[in-house]
């Protein structure tokens, strides 16, 4: 009774299903298309949703990158590389440039992504107003009815609060001036490489059955006021203590020895060649 | 300057892997998958049910590999139901034809057909019976045979017999509405996914692959005061009911044509629940209407829940969230609800950061930076 798995698990008809669900999502950028998510090897809210979607679009020519809170090793990002490498048996890497398709949860490197690349985010949330509204029936309805009031009522209310927004990461976009979406949770720091952006985007949440895109070249503004413009973490005066890149995203750590809190670059695989570029340049000069 | 790690996660996880393994093989035991098969049963059934995959073999395999882990082995169960393509639906399967191996009612003290016990464990006292510790295959084979030769002295028919439903009864009565068969085709949900507001057929699927846990907490709310549904157990019954499909290609159909597939256990429960209706004079009136139950083997406690949580869903107007078919439905899939609530255990560093720094420039006051 032993089976061997279909090139890239699923059987091809689940696959032309999802590729259906996603040719709808580009057609209506932002716009999320309801599918039926199938049960996967992996925990629903451990990235199926991306994962059915990488599954299901890619072929034996591919380069898979996969990341996870922008690390290349994160145990899940290797959990998920290693089933898709083991039912298609595609190139892996970690080079940003080198992948066609990267799957990433929380993040998008910081690596510009260029054309042809296929961005797939992992998506735990895909309704931006759930928060504004628990039921879907409601705000399905909501959506189509461009009725947005609701999510910029809850903005307003942060600012009468606090005196700023204070959402965290997954700030709400406006994509293509029609609908609002969850970028998942990417940080605010992520929000603006969506916009016009040279790859294709794509985001897909397996337990919330949804499957929603980013075109190349589509507009996508984070939700915010005239008066209180958008704002990023900020990381202003930090570098990476390792290869001391700044203008990225970091990770806060603590230095087990010294106790002192130390920054460092989020997307392991930047810092890394950040790191092997600088070797080469030292090397380059010590031979000058 | 301390160590810290940039790479690392693969040797770890290949590891926990290996101590995963070591888990299951360190006693140096094995149970064979029979075994789980013919001691396992009530096992296998709730994740052939949870699972919605009627295999006792793939479900006594699932539950070697999960150590007896309950979500787990639904888990396999249906990541292995998306490799498997399908081609075909059943015909209607009629509950009337069930080879009933257990049927009661607990709205009558007799019922046309009669009352049948069946197995279960319902009349048993739940002590431990410490003489399983040393069962052995000889007693319990001189127990089946004299079993086997008290069950000689019963005269059995020749002629296979049906039991009527129950509701039949009633319904002559006119104590239920008549309803004309609804044969639209149900919507698979497992092809299309929910939309609200749903179908009656979407309902019971979700239902059925409940969790059996959340089915019967949710029904048990209602019961108990969350909800207005206080039904009457019309009938359960369980056994075995035989699965046609039609010819794929051939253009005209009859019943003779049918392929005969296979069998399934299942328990089925129709609840009587009194509520009031308007009629014909826009005067009050009470009637019954029937919750319907059922699920994959012999599982009387989820089917039944399953009976009231369909009644409370067919009343969305009442305001308790057991009505409220978004909170029910979407909140009682074992893979849903274990996948979600675990994933909490990944990594949320970023996003915590991302967090902290709204808290920190909120408390600080400090400029922040424009994106």
């Amino acid at each position: 009774m032993k089976a061997n798995t279909h090139f890239a698990f699923f059987d091809e008809g689940s696959k032309k299903e999802i590729r259906r669900a996603i040719m709808k999502a580009v057609a209506i950028p932002g716009y999320q298309v309801p599918f039926a998510s199938r049960e996967m090897p992996i925990a629903r809210g451990w990235g199926t949703g991306g994962l059915q979607i990488t599954l299901s679009i890619i072929g034996k020519s591919d380069v898979l990158k996969v990341i996870d809170q922008g690390a290349d090793e994160s145990v899940n990002a290797v959990s998920i590389k290693k089933l898709v490498n083991e039912t298609t048996n595609v190139e892996l890497t970690e080079q940003t440039s080198e992948a066609t398709i990267i799957q990433s949860r929380h993040r998008v490197p910081e690596v510009p992504l260029t054309k042809g690349q296929i961005i797939v985010l992992q998506v735990p949330m895909p309704e931006p107003l759930r928060g504004v509204e628990a039921k879907e029936y409601m705000t399905k309805r909501m959506h189509s009815e461009d009725d947005y009031s609701g999510i910029w009522l809850m903005l307003f209310e942060q600012i009468m609060k606090y005196g700023k927004t204070a959402t965290f990461a997954d700030h709400p976009v406006y994509v293509n001036g029609r609908y609002v979406m969850a970028p998942s949770p990417i940080p605010r720091f992520d929000n603006n490489k969506m916009h016009q952006s040279d790859s294709l985007i794509l985001l897909g949440a397996g337990r919330e059955k949804k499957i929603y895109a980013v075109p190349p070249y589509t507009n996508v503004e984070s939700l915010a006021f005239e008066d209180y413009p958008f704002t990023v973490e900020s990381f202003e005066g930090l570098e990476c203590h390792l290869c001391g890149s700044t203008d990225i995203f970091l990770d806060e750590l603590i230095d087990q020895q010294t106790g002192i809190t130390i920054h460092q670059c989020n997307d392991t695989s930047f810092c890394m060649d950040q790191l092997n570029k600088k070797e080469k340049a030292e090397v380059q000069t010590s031979y000058a | 300057m301390g160590y810290v790690p940039v790479k690392g996660g693969t040797q770890a996880i290949d590891a926990s892997i290996q101590r995963l393994k070591y888990e299951r093989l360190k006693d140096q035991d094995i149970i064979e998958i029979e075994t789980i098969m013919s001691t396992m049963r009530g096992m296998v059934d709730q994740v052939m049910s949870e699972s919605s995959l009627y295999s006792p073999y793939l479900a006594a395999l699932a539950i070697k590999q999960a150590e007896g882990s309950m979500e787990e082995a639904v888990f396999l169960m249906r990541a292995h139901r998306s490799t498997l393509p399908r081609p075909y639906y059943s015909q209607t399967v009629e509950p009337e034809k069930m080879l009933v191996e257990r049927r009661i009612s607990a709205s009558f003290k007799d019922i046309p057909g009669g009352q049948l016990l069946g197995a279960t464990y319902d009349y048993t006292h739940r002590l431990l019976d410490f003489n399983l510790i040393e069962e052995n295959l000889e007693d319990n084979l001189q127990w089946l045979q004299n079993y086997h030769d008290q069950l000689k002295q019963i005269e059995a028919f020749d002629e296979v017999k049906y039991f009527p439903k129950v509701v039949d009864y009633l319904r002559e009565e006119g104590l239920f509405e008549a309803h004309e068969p609804d044969n639209t085709s149900p919507i698979d949900i497992t092809k299309r996914s929910l939309q609200f507001p749903t179908t009656r057929s979407e309902r019971l699927q979700v239902l059925t692959r409940g969790q059996t846990g959340a089915v019967t907490s949710l029904g048990y709310a209602s019961l108990r005061g969350y909800g207005q549904v206080h039904p009457t157990v019309g009938e359960v019954r369980v056994g075995s009911v035989p699965i046609y499909v039609q010819h794929p290609n051939e253009m005209e159909h009859s019943d003779e044509d049918e392929f005969y597939i296979g069998e399934i256990k299942v328990t089925e429960v129709e609840s009587f629940v009194p509520t009031t209706v308007k009629n014909e004079n826009n005067e009050y009136e009470l009637e019954f209407e029937i919750g319907y139950g059922i699920c994959y083997g012999q599982n009387e406690t989820k089917a039944i829940a399953m009976s009231i949580l369909d009644q409370c869903l067919e009343h969305p107007e009442s305001d308790f969230p057991t009505h409220d078919e978004e909170f029910v439905l979407l909140h009682i899939d074992s893979v849903e609800s274990t996948g979600f609530i675990s994933h909490l255990k990944l990594p949320h560093y970023v996003t915590f950061q991302s967090k902290l720094d709204s808290i920190r420039q909120v408390k600080k006051e400090v400029p922040t930076v424009e994106g």
